[in-house]
């Protein structure tokens, strides 16, 4: 009861606030002072944080204040108000007076202005205010800055709030001032930052530093290199979840290959048109909802994913029937047809849908994202996806391990004959577990539709890849190709930030193929009896 | 009996040298005759069209011997001959391009491409290609000696099967992102193209057109000839022995890396060969030659001809082209359908291809 | 890297030249022809072979008996070079280390290896799956400029005869019966002339007879060759065998003269159990 009468107590002042007049000996002082006076009314005015004061300076600014006789009025258009008390003054009087704005009041209005967003109640104005400054601040607002740092409280806009003080004493003249400005700019992980440093450790080129003052030269260089250390960091970090996305990205495209082709030595060339199929069938499935439940948009992912599964297994299981079936033991025939048959799927697809890429939206808790440091922003869609990533890793293990299915199809890939000696109904066993890695490919998909392109060439991108991963990790392991799909995503971002992509993707190939040749069984070989059969 | 006479009955019976005599007559001259003599008002007049399509028809012809060679025979499936094809057709390409002279857009001693880049010199490997003799040389050396290296270290690693065929799949892929950049020095997206002479000769009069198809018309049938004597040597025989059961080649004393490795280089060459001829009759080539879904097309020319037949090899090159020109111009839009399905009832109904089901109907009346 | 990959070509890829310096010639001056020291394989935790040891003579016939998964294919795989042996040491002859040559070098060097499946060249004829096996140099440049002459044919003739199969001389061997098959399969480990013959259940799937007279042939060259046959058909071992090893667990158990080692209280309680 008693924290209920506060919180009223504590918005009524809040509501009260605004509807205080402004100190009319100020307002005066602002109208008909001269310019020192202005000045100072300006800062008077600032310092109260009132969001009437905000308004006057504005209007100041717009030369839309001016006097008569002592009053001091803002005309807009031809109705005038009375400038401390805001009462309308009808009708405006005659003898009126511009007040005049040199460049000197122009600066002081933008420094208040500015201090007035950052000593605004609203936590949310004075985050982008200071976000404003932190881009490129005046010095004519130092005092106003320090000022609110003063009041502030706020975890995040304090740092950046002095941040900005410390940018805007590093041009005053203060030697101490500037050094400790120097210090606290050593603290920050801006990008900006380090550009405000670099000048005053280079050298002009006459060979003479552009700053005078060695201390504040040495400061500048320690500061720099912690500056840089830290933004080195940010950069490592942001590769490092690069490398986590696309490895993470590989995993999805790859696992579905883990099995059909790992694990019963299928070989689908046509995984990667699956996965297409997976894409467009989240486009279907968004459309949809678009068109009918356009309230519930941002819901469509639910019903997508186990759709997109469904579809893809459901095309894998008419293949396996259909195709696969009859080149079982013939690898290489059935690279040829599963080839054609991604052909056919491409065609049909274009057919349907167009040959131009189609336009599948996230839905809004998927956009955005958290920045962790200053030069690092982790993409909701993509922790997300990565999150996926691991949930669908967790469900194949389970599947594998934990169920009869799994049970079976371990059972068929390590002896088929005996599998079907003891009842194991292997036909069957083949059509499930090809509809499994099928569906897994359409869960690809459906994870690929949020980040990039949805078009009919979608799987062409992604074959080689999921192919390598799954060479490289070794057949009939899951372990291995969760190792190979997060080596090859590092691998590839790390040489992207060396040489470019293009280069990069063709290192990583190089690399795979020497790779081959001294382990031709994978990371993780089978060794044994097995590897002859 | 001589041993020349002993040879040419190894390689054919009576019937097969005069089928080939047949074609040879055709090609060097029916074809000019009516190419060249026959006035283009006559309906017996073959124009230019028809030339450059049956001439390229017959470097896709060359591509499925080699391919053949090493699928049909040592039982190695490349999915990246496109590469050595595209290899061949950028070595001779190179020297075209020189040829152009500055005769090009902007009328400067250099291709267009290069000057739209800024390039002030030529680079590194484009120190020879103003001699037709050393770029003719590197259509061999180059893929030659690629599928030397990359062979040499596949096979030693006993790659094989599946595995390899997705290696040369990812080689070809890498190397098409290579060219496709442009600081690569092979003209990037665009390839080279509006080539101009040939040996100081301008390539698009109709003798020139008739002379490059004579010399695609006997390269191939001097291939065909080349590769059926590999394939009746003992050579062959272990060719194919490899194919059947590689261990107990193995445990006879054949140390088979080798023989796999010799095959696979001749068939590089080869292709290197007929990417070269390919290039002055189409008139251009660019990086989307090096594409897998190129390369992987090949194997269904085989196919659908019949492996380990080398004649299979030429006719369904010719087949399946010629259903692709058909189709591309009356329904482009199926012509995926038709080449899809190809791929997949020819593994599952023919697996002996055309000549397979020609050898069946013959035994049956017999 | 570099170092690896030179000694993998050493290991893995051999070469044509080398088949013919490094295997050098074959010599028993000491009586024996194969040797087998502490030869450990493992696949996987499980142990194929452990430790075993193995002196074959020149001019011996060697039984080899053992239950399922006792190791005897293993050793020969090890022998041929099919298999790496993770220890020990494996010398052919007193001079030639099994384990630095390819499998082709060891076949090259006087080892002949018949396997367990028949393995044969099935779309060849059978007269072609002679000639393939048939000594010769078999470097790629003379296999590719290869010609068959008179002596060549009259020696592939004479086999053909050995092994009955002048009749089916021109069909493709994968129409002949097992039985056909496996001898057709001893005819072309004869015609590569090895010192060594290791033979993997070689009459399985054979008629009394014919497995009658796959025991003479053995017999008959014993003597010449070296023999060392892998045999479940203990009727068959009875008729050929003089000495015979019993492998269990990947080592040798027990050896000896047939009937010592089939009283020998162990190699009693490993076939029969308790």
């Amino acid at each position: 009861m008693r924290t209920l009468l506060i919180v009223i107590l504590a918005a009524a002042a809040l509501l009260a606030r605004p509807a205080e007049a402004l100190d009319a000996a100020l307002v005066e002082k602002l109208g008909l002072g001269d310019s020192d006076e202005k000045v100072e009314a300006i800062n008077a005015l600032a310092a109260t944080g009132d969001p009437k004061a905000a308004a006057l300076l504005a209007a100041l600014a717009e030369g839309e204040v001016e006097t008569a006789g002592k009053r001091v009025l803002v005309v807009k258009g031809d109705k005038a108000t009375d400038a401390a008390t805001g009462e309308a003054v009808v009708p405006p009087p005659a003898d009126r007076e511009d007040v005049i704005v040199n460049n000197r009041l122009r600066g002081a209005i933008a420094s208040a202005l500015a201090a007035l967003k950052l000593i605004a109640p609203d936590r949310d104005v004075r985050l982008a205010a200071v976000k404003e400054l932190a881009g490129g601040a005046d010095p004519s607002m130092l005092p106003l800055v320090k000022k609110a740092l003063e009041q502030e409280s706020d975890p995040v806009i304090k740092p950046m709030l002095e941040m900005v003080a410390a940018t805007l004493e590093l041009s005053g003249g203060d030697r101490n001032a500037r050094i400790a400005a120097i210090r606290t700019l050593g603290l920050s992980g801006n990008p900006n930052t380090k550009t405000l440093l670099l000048p005053l450790v280079e050298k002009r080129p006459d060979g003479t530093f552009a700053e005078a003052d060695e201390d504040v030269r040495i400061e500048a260089q320690k500061s720099l290199r912690a500056v840089e250390d830290r933004l080195e960091w940010g950069e490592r970090a942001g590769l490092l979840f690069a490398g986590v996305s696309l490895g993470s990205i590989l995993l999805l495209a790859a696992l579905g290959l883990a099995i059909t082709y790992g694990l019963m030595g299928v070989i689908n060339m046509a995984h990667g048109e699956l996965i297409m199929i997976g894409a467009y069938t989240t486009y279907v499935v968004q459309n949809l909802f678009r068109a009918h439940a356009p309230g519930a948009f941002d819901a469509y992912l639910v019903c997508a994913v186990p759709a997109a599964f469904a579809v893809s297994a459901a095309v894998g299981m008419a293949l396996e029937r259909t195709v696969l079936r009859f080149l079982y033991g013939r690898p290489l025939e059935t690279l040829l047809a599963t080839w054609g048959i991604s052909l056919v799927l491409i065609q049909a697809v274009r057919t349907i849908f167009g040959a131009q890429n189609v336009q599948v939206e996230n839905p809004a808790w998927m956009s955005g994202g958290i920045q962790v440091l200053s030069n690092v922003v982790l993409p909701w869609s993509r922790i997300v996806i990565i999150a996926f990533a691991a949930a669908v890793l967790a469900g194949i293990w389970l599947l594998l391990t934990r169920t009869r299915l799994g049970l079976f199809v371990r059972g068929v890939t390590q002896n088929r004959a005996m599998a079907s000696c003891v009842g194991v109904p292997t036909a069957r066993v083949d059509t499930w577990a090809f509809g499994v890695g099928s569906g897994l490919a359409g869960l690809a998909g459906c994870a690929l539709s949020q980040i990039g392109n949805v078009g009919p060439d979608l799987g062409q991108a992604y074959i080689v890849d999921s192919f390598l991963v799954v060479v490289l990790g070794g057949v009939g392991q899951l372990a291995g190709t969760v190792y190979a799909a997060l080596g090859l995503g590092f691998a590839n971002k790390l040489l992207e930030s060396w040489s470019g992509a293009v280069l990069a993707k063709i290192v990583v190939l190089v690399f795979i193929i020497v790779f081959i040749q001294k382990r031709p069984q994978g990371l993780f070989a089978m060794k044994g009896r097995a590897v002859e059969a | 009996m001589g041993p020349l006479a002993s040879a040419l009955t190894r390689l054919y019976g009576p019937q097969g040298w005069a089928a080939i005599a047949a074609c040879a007559a055709v090609l060097f001259v029916v074809f000019p005759i009516l190419a060249l003599a026959v006035p283009a008002s006559s309906p017996f007049h073959v124009s230019a069209y028809w030339v450059t399509l049956i001439g390229k028809i017959m470097c896709y012809a060359i591509v499925a011997l080699a391919m053949d060679l090493i699928w049909g025979y040592a039982g190695i499936l490349s999915l990246g001959h496109g590469l050595f094809f595209a290899l061949g057709g950028y070595a001779f390409g190179m020297y075209l391009m020189r040829q152009i002279g500055a005769d090009g857009q902007y009328r400067v001693n250099m291709p267009d491409f290069m000057v739209f880049l800024d390039w002030k010199e030529f680079p590194w490997h484009w120190a020879l290609s103003d001699s037709f003799v050393a770029q003719a040389l590197l259509v061999v050396l180059v893929p030659g000696l690629l599928a030397f290296v990359f062979g040499y270290f596949a096979f030693r690693s006993r790659v094989k099967g599946v595995y390899f065929s997705i290696i040369t799949q990812a080689l070809t892929y890498a190397a098409m992102l290579l060219f496709f950049r442009n600081n690569t020095g092979f003209g990037g997206n665009n390839g080279f193209t509006d080539f101009k002479r040939i040996l100081g000769i301008p390539i698009t009069t109709d003798e020139m057109r008739i002379a490059l198809f004579c010399v695609t018309g006997a390269v191939l049938i001097g291939t065909l000839l080349c590769l059926r004597w590999v394939v009746t040597s003992k050579f062959g025989r272990v060719l194919a022995a490899i194919r059947d059961a590689e261990q107990r080649v193995m445990f006879c004393g054949y140390n088979t890396a080798h023989y796999k490795l010799a095959v696979w280089t001749l068939s590089a060459v080869l292709c290197g060969i007929a990417g070269a001829l390919y290039v002055p009759q189409v008139g251009i080539i660019n990086p989307s030659e090096m594409s897998p879904a190129n390369s992987i097309e090949i194997a269904i020319w085989v196919a659908v001809g019949g492996r380990g037949t080398l004649t299979g090899a030429i006719l369904g090159a010719g087949l399946v082209n010629g259903a692709k020109s058909v189709f591309t111009q009356a329904f482009p839009e199926y012509w995926l359908y038709v080449l899809g399905l190809l791929f997949v009832l020819v593994t599952l109904f023919l697996p002996q291809g055309v000549m397979g089901l020609l050898a069946r109907r013959r035994e049956a009346r017999t | 890297m570099t170092s690896a990959a030179v000694h993998s070509a050493e290991a893995v890829g051999g070469g044509a030249s080398l088949a013919h310096i490094a295997t050098g010639t074959l010599d028993t001056t000491h009586g024996v022809v194969l040797y087998l020291e502490d030869i450990s394989v493992s696949f996987d935790g499980f142990k194929a072979l452990n430790r075993l040891g193995l002196a074959i003579d020149a001019g011996e016939l060697r039984c080899v008996i053992g239950p399922n998964g006792a190791g005897k294919t293993t050793m020969m795989d090890v022998i041929t070079g099919k298999t790496r042996a993770d220890e020990g040491r494996a010398f052919f002859g007193q001079t030639i280390d099994l384990a630095r040559l390819s499998e082709a070098e060891i076949a090259h060097a006087g080892i002949g290896r018949k396997f367990q499946k028949p393995t044969i060249f099935e779309r060849h004829t059978v007269f072609e799956n002679l000639e393939l096996a048939m000594k010769t140099d078999k470097r790629v440049r003379r296999t590719l400029f290869a010609k068959l002459g008179s002596e060549d044919r009259d020696r592939i003739a004479a086999m053909l005869r050995q092994i009955r199969l002048e009749a089916a001389s021109d069909r493709a061997a994968g129409e002949l019966s097992h039985g056909q098959k496996q001898w057709l399969e001893i005819g072309m480990l004869l015609m590569q002339e090895p010192k060594l013959l290791l033979l993997d259940e070689p009459v399985a799937g054979m008629s009394d007879e014919e497995t009658e007279r796959t025991a003479e042939l053995f017999l008959s060259l014993a003597g010449k060759h070296s023999l060392v046959v892998v045999e479940h058909d203990m009727q068959f071992i009875a008729r050929i065998a003089r000495k015979v090893t019993v492998l269990h667990e990947g080592s040798v158990l027990a050896e000896g003269p047939l009937d010592q080692v089939q009283n020998d209280p162990r190699v009693v309680e490993v076939y029969l159990g308790r």
